[in-house]
């Protein structure tokens, strides 16, 4: 089957969230801006819509862009329906102070852990996850290392004398 | 007192520690698991021994420099790994690779998917306890890893070719190996198969064990021969071709059940796929260059460095990551030894990668273990476990 045009997609969606399609770009893949208040009902749409039937996962992972004053912290989904090669981004923003917002593991179960993934090195509050904690750091850390401020080179650690080696 | 001997409990379960460090789980993955006699009540799996940072690392390499930790994420299948990197920076920089560059990569790929798949098959072998079939299968994994050393001069993390092609073209060594591999591998494949195909003990083992439905494999984030093992035939190479696969022949086999032995003969059946799609590639490989004519991007070779002063300025600002990128966002993937391996790369214009997300197959089908074997025996979970292919590495970044 061919894929389903990105225009149709766009027409549905603004048709059912009037207010929560906030920009719509071509990034290599059609990426959407939405409303994060919205994502979970959003996703929900595109899986459960028998003409756009999402139902593929693929990836999701954190983002932060310091700069974007009011919506530092951002989430990214792509989804893919698998019976017409359609692949979709959708990104939500949020601001750094409250980074809030629902969980999707009600309609992914794969959600689960890049959730707790995300979390973990950003610091997003996914609501309604059955267990989120951290997933791969140790759970004593008190920081968010992917964001921009964390530097590479960690300064919380007293272990590490580098004063010799010019660092 | 209080009498040493419990003889009555409420509730007869025992919990007890599957790893971190176990030699049945191939790589540093813990698994608390509660037992009620032999039967597993509840697995939760631990994760995160051996993670390095590596999308924070990303941030701060240039883009060529990235290549070797791509290596050490899944360490079984490297160069496919190397190879989708090279593949999502050309897509970035809207380079066109020449068809001899795209026929090497998928004939290295898939001796990369030959290695993978002969050491998940053959452990899951040792770990029903039948030892000899690895044993017979392994030397040809050392055969592959001859035949990348004498390509790129690595051999598990290969680091292998450049963003735009090769540093060097097959050597004729290199071509004979592979030749080689095409004419004897069926052979000790056909060997290794009447070890375990009909084999009554590993059939009572592996089948039924593990097994989980179409529906909650894909809800579950499954990709590669897991996901085709349940039973839905999504391969990366067939949907979104990469690299010129749209020029090959192949089959995309599929199981029924999702349970490990499913999983076992989807392997073994894509072993012989990929020896069909290098004897293609070998046969139709095109004459023409080993690498893009771009040299912004490619290093320029040795002499001219040395001789000439614009080949020198070329290598020190490739050298230096001062290579012309696009603003931009892609995703690309690759069919990756057990999966869907993506990589969602964010540039801004710089040296370094704005943001870097791998997308690690095994780390999003793991999560389904505790439902796999909910249930199920002790042993089945060791086998289980064995049969994902999970990769330690990979998993925990």
């Amino acid at each position: 089957m061919p894929a389903i045009p990105t225009e149709i997609i766009e027409e549905k969606l603004k048709a059912r969230f009037p207010e929560s399609i906030l920009q719509s770009v071509m990034h290599d893949i059609h990426t959407l801006v939405v409303d994060k208040n919205k994502i979970l009902e959003i996703i929900k749409y595109l899986y459960e819509e028998e003409t756009l039937g999402f139902r593929f996962l693929t990836t999701l992972c954190g983002l932060h862009f310091p700069k974007q004053t009011g919506a530092e912290i951002g989430a990214m989904y792509q989804l893919h329906n698998l019976e017409t090669n359609t692949r979709i981004r959708l990104k939500a923003f949020m601001p750094v102070e409250k980074p809030e917002i629902d969980s999707v593991t009600p309609v992914f179960s794969s959600a689960n852990w890049q959730e707790r993934e995300t979390y973990d090195f950003f610091g997003i509050i996914f609501k309604g996850h059955p267990n989120l904690k951290r997933i791969l750091n140790l759970d004593t850390m008190e920081v968010f290392p992917l964001r921009k401020e964390y530097p590479l080179q960690e300064n919380t650690r007293k272990d590490k004398d580098d004063k010799w080696f010019g660092r | 007192m209080e009498s040493p001997i419990e003889t009555e409990k409420p509730k007869n379960t025992t919990i007890i520690n599957l790893g971190p460090t176990h030699p049945a789980t191939h790589g540093i993955f813990q698994n608390i698991i509660e037992l009620d006699g032999e039967k597993i009540v509840h697995a939760e799996p631990t994760v995160g021994y051996i993670h390095r940072a590596f999308e924070k690392l990303a941030e701060h390499r240039p883009f060529y420099q990235i290549t070797p930790i791509t290596d050490r994420l899944n360490y079984c299948s490297a160069p496919i790994n190397n190879i989708g990197w090279h593949l999502t920076v050309e897509k970035l920089l809207g380079l066109k690779t020449p068809k001899r560059v795209d026929y090497m990569r998928v004939i290295i790929m898939e001796l990369a998917r030959i290695a993978d798949h002969i050491i998940c098959n053959s452990i899951i072998g040792v770990d029903t306890g039948a030892f000899t079939g690895f044993l017979y299968v392994f030397q040809w994994r050392e055969h592959i890893y001859e035949i990348y050393e004498e390509i790129c001069g690595g051999r598990l993390t290969t680091n292998i070719g450049r963003i735009g092609g090769f540093e060097r073209d097959f050597t004729e060594v290199a071509i004979q190996k592979i030749h080689k591999l095409l004419k004897e591998f069926p052979k000790t494949l056909d060997e290794f198969e009447k070890l375990f195909n009909r084999n009554r003990i590993f059939m009572d083992r592996t089948i039924g064990a593990g097994s989980i439905s179409a529906e909650r494999a894909l809800n579950y984030g499954f990709t590669g021969p897991n996901l085709r093992a349940a039973g839905v035939d999504y391969d990366v190479r067939a949907m979104n071709p990469y690299s010129s696969y749209q020029d090959f022949n192949f089959e995309i086999p599929i199981g029924t059940n999702g349970d490990c032995y499913d999983r076992f003969m989807v392997r073994n059946e894509e072993m012989k796929q990929s020896l069909r799609i290098i004897q293609q590639a070998m046969d139709n490989l095109p004459e023409g260059s080993y690498h893009v004519d771009v040299p912004d991007i490619y290093l320029p070779p040795k002499e001219e460095v040395y001789n000439n002063m614009e080949a020198l300025i070329y290598h020190f600002k490739i050298i230096m990551g001062e290579i012309p990128v696009p603003v931009g966002e892609v995703y690309q993937c690759v069919e990756g030894g057990n999966g869907e391996v993506g990589y969602y790369l964010i540039s801004d214009g710089g040296r370094t990668p704005y943001r870097l997300h791998f997308r690690r197959p095994c780390f999003i089908y793991y999560q389904a273990y505790p439902e796999m074997v909910k249930g199920a025996l002790l042993s089945d979970a060791v086998v289980t476990m064995s049969s994902m292919n999970l990769i330690a590495g990979e998993m925990d970044a």
